[in-house]
């Protein structure tokens, strides 16, 4: 059809990034940059600035249209987090009076570095969502998508109120109550079969590790933030005389400095490469988790259907209603099916690609930090040496 | 496992081996240590080198036994003394002591021997949770982990004690090995690690309360106090932060091992075999990585961390040996102003001519003049033991620096196998 011709032939380009962020007191704005040749855009590069709350406007409306019940719906990225950081970053204001000078720098030094870090976290999160939406070929020309793209003004989309958010939380509840039922229900098609246990039993086991994780890597901070310490003691050590002993203490409180960064940035490439990485797909495997219950959920209401026409057929009433009805479902069924089926198979395809490269990345850093950490205390032991 | 005697590592192009340096250095802190017990050496006094290495006496402590039941049980370690010195009974002899006997020890010598101003080793500092869990089974690692520390301390200790020259001639000490039944001491809780700080502080107190400052001609005491205040100080500091570090591993060490485990179960999911060979492989890393940081927080850290203990704890006493010097001056003044005293009441005397009191007024001046001779080379004798005792300490330096070197080996060591399992 003339439709399919235009699809076909409009491969066109869509590029979205986030190409500037900017932090203020209660909310972060992003520069939502888009390069695109799809005709229905006004012009072919624009920007806009659009807040988290939009982001999450945008990916719920995906989750409410019917049209995408056939579809992974890409996550929505989390709400930006610095109240962490930021109590600790007061903390250290409070604290300004009891260290020495030194000692205040570097640590207002590292809190920095970690709100910037939190902070280019949050903006790749959201970066990855539009690109997943960008990426797919149904929900790359959903309306909502483009205006969130190109319309200037804001969008005006408040929070959730109170009631909204009871309702969502009841809506919830009723879905993992079925969800409970359904997964019980043992589905004729092997491949959804085998689909629905993997991904349950998957969707835990990321899960686990994604909090193992975590806490390992905190560990591992902790440990940098000590060494930390103990260099500035020694560095302390060091500097009350000029003793060749006191220059050996500030030789040696160099060498930790120098490992304590190592370790640190060992801990930083961990999160960023290993936890992140299992994060993202914790909520992606919940996505898929979600196809799968709306796939069931559309099985139920076909058999369903299917009964009620028997029914109808029996008592020989309102037939035609129950044959229009029964058809409705089973092509919603079907196309949820069909749609899901490849939606599921590009899933792996996508986090297979995403794990391999995150692990080899992982993998080479550990061997560069190794490299470095071997290299460098060979140079510090040269120059204790060479001074005893 | 530790590694054994230092070597360079192949990679590194030094033209000086260890050895070569270790012959010019002096004293020699570069020997290789093995374990606590050696590192141990450096805090007893220089001028034994030589018996150290003469071994005139050897002590161990060794073989915990919980004895008894419940809350009243206790553990009994075997105290070995081996020697070649005639004052003991034999040359090679055992007895089993308790902890509180080790404090009870402490005690004795803290009451006679502070008196000429040489330092007192402190003992390892009494733990109630420890004990409490220990009496109720020594089984769980901690447990034993606690018992291992608490022995390894009080060899440490006795060490200290014999290797100085006049402790090692007290009879207390030589009862302390060598008698079978040792009578049971009392009075030990004033002597848990907070009780002994408590009595350093308040004879700092009572010198700072002092009416007659002391004139120091000689400024080395005053210098000296400052520095040893200061390094008491840092050091406590340092000693905070490596015992967090210590735990930061430990929980690393735990939260790894766990973590792999994790990830070895994802693995299993993953029905893309490539994909899950790689997550298992990455969970093997995981876990020998935590054994390698197991070994880290057990060995470098924690030797520092318990040394450091010690050394603070010895700067404690070392402070308290100027307090006594303090108190040995003002003994030596009050003394003085006492003799001045009696002579200003002998004249008085003499001038209201009553000869049987005057015979008592000048047996008293004869009795105080002996005093202040007496005080002032008291005082005298404090001051050297004084100053030969803190040059004993400033080989702290020397200490850390023998630390920091095992420390940097173990890193060589640990290194190339990290580099093998990436």
């Amino acid at each position: 059809s003339a439709v399919l011709n235009v699809d076909l032939q409009t491969d066109a380009m869509l590029q979205v990034d986030i190409s500037d962020a900017l932090s203020e007191r209660d909310k972060v704005k992003f520069t939502v940059h888009t390069k695109s040749t799809l005709p229905n855009f006004k012009q072919n590069e624009f920007s806009v600035v659009r807040q988290h709350e939009e982001f999450i406007w945008l990916h719920d409306s995906f989750v409410e249209n019917e049209e995408y019940a056939g579809y992974i719906i890409p996550p929505a990225p989390p709400r930006p987090d610095f109240d962490a950081s930021r109590e600790k970053l007061q903390k250290l204001g409070e604290g300004e009076g009891s260290m020495t000078k030194e000692e205040f720098t570097k640590m207002k030094q590292e809190l920095e570095a970690e709100y910037l870090a939190i902070f280019k976290k949050t903006v790749a999160m959201h970066e990855v969502f539009l690109c997943r939406v960008a990426a797919h070929p149904v929900l790359r020309k959903d309306l909502n998508f483009h205006v969130f793209l190109e319309y200037n003004q804001d969008l005006s989309v408040r929070g959730k109120n109170k009631k909204e958010k009871l309702e969502d939380f009841f809506k919830n509840v009723v879905k993992s109550a079925d969800g409970v039922l359904v997964a019980g229900v043992k589905d004729v098609d092997d491949f959804f079969e085998h689909e629905k246990t993997f991904l349950l039993e998957y969707h835990n086991r990321v899960k686990d590790a994604s909090a193992k994780s975590d806490r390992m890597i905190r560990s591992h901070k902790n440990a940098a933030d000590d060494i930390n310490r103990i260099a500035s003691s020694l560095y302390t050590l060091g500097t009350q005389d000029s003793t060749d002993l006191c220059k050996f203490f500030l030789k040696v409180s160099e060498l930790f400095e120098k490992t304590r960064k190592i370790e640190a940035r060992i801990a930083a490439d961990e999160d960023l490469k290993l936890a992140d990485l299992l994060k993202y797909y914790l909520r992606e495997s919940q996505a898929a988790k979600d196809l799968l219950y709306r796939r069931s959920r559309a099985l139920v209401d076909y058999e369903n259907a299917n009964k009620a026409l028997d029914k109808a057929r029996a008592k020989n009433r309102d037939v035609l209603q129950a044959e229009t009805s029964q058809q409705l479902c089973c092509h919603k069924f079907e196309k949820i099916s069909e749609s899901a089926k490849q939606e599921l198979i590009d899933f792996k395809t996508r986090r297979v690609a995403a794990f391999r490269k995150n692990l080899v990345e992982l993998a080479e850093l550990e061997l560069k930090h190794a490299k470095g950490n071997l290299q460098l205390l060979q140079g510090c032991l040269g120059i204790l040496k060479g001074n005893t | 496992r530790h590694a054994s005697s230092f070597t360079p590592s192949p990679a590194a192009m030094q033209p000086t081996s260890l050895e070569q340096v270790q012959a010019t250095a002096e004293p020699n802190p570069l020997k290789t240590c093995e374990n606590l017990s050696s590192m141990n050496t450096f805090l007893m006094p220089l001028e034994e080198e030589e018996a150290k290495d003469s071994f005139d006496v050897d002590v161990a402590v060794t073989n915990p036994e919980k004895v008894g039941d419940g809350m009243n049980a206790y553990v009994a370690y075997k105290v070995s003394t081996r020697t070649s010195l005639p004052m003991f009974r034999s040359k090679v002899f055992s007895v089993r002591r308790r902890f509180s006997d080790f404090l009870g020890l402490y005690e004795k010598l803290s009451v006679k021997q502070s008196l000429h101003g040489c330092i007192i080793p402190p003992p390892p500092e009494k733990s109630v949770v420890g004990m409490t869990k220990v009496k109720v089974g020594m089984d769980d690692p901690s447990s034993v982990e606690f018992v291992e520390r608490r022995r390894a301390a009080l060899e440490r200790y006795l060490q200290r004690v014999v290797s100085h020259p006049s402790l090692l001639q007290d009879p207390d000490v030589r009862e302390f090995l060598e008698r079978e039944d040792l009578p049971r001491a009392v009075n030990t809780q004033a002597l848990s690690g907070a009780g002994f700080l408590k009595m350093i502080n308040k004879a700092s107190d009572a010198v700072n309360k002092m009416t007659i400052k002391m004139n120091e001609s000689d400024t080395w005491f005053e210098d000296k106090f400052q520095e040893v205040e200061n390094e008491e100080q840092q050091l406590r500091k340092l000693h905070v932060v490596v015992d967090s570090l210590v735990n930061h591993r430990k929980e690393l060490c735990g939260n790894t091992a766990v973590f792999a485990k994790s990830l070895a179960m994802l693995g299993n999911s993953e029905d893309n075999t490539a994909l899950s060979r790689a997550l298992s492989q990455l969970a093997e890393v995981e876990d020998k990585m935590e054994q390698l940081h197991q070994e880290q927080a057990a060995s470098d850290f924690f030797i520092f961390a318990e040394l450091l203990g010690d050394y603070i704890r010895l700067l404690g006493a070392v402070r308290g040996c100027f307090d006594q010097r303090m108190r040995a001056w003002q003994r030596w003044q009050e003394a003085q102003s006492t003799l001045q005293k009696k002579r200003e009441a002998e004249a008085k005397l003499l001038w209201a001519n009553k000869p049987d009191k005057l015979q008592q007024a000048k047996e008293e001046i004869t009795e105080w003049e002996a005093r202040v001779t007496q005080y002032e080379r008291d005082f005298d004798r404090i001051g050297m033991t004084v100053r030969k005792e803190v040059l004993r300490f400033e080989s702290f330096y020397l200490l850390l620096t023998l630390i920091v070197f095992q420390l940097i080996k173990f890193w060589e060591a640990f290194l190339p196998e990290a580099k093998a399992i990436a």
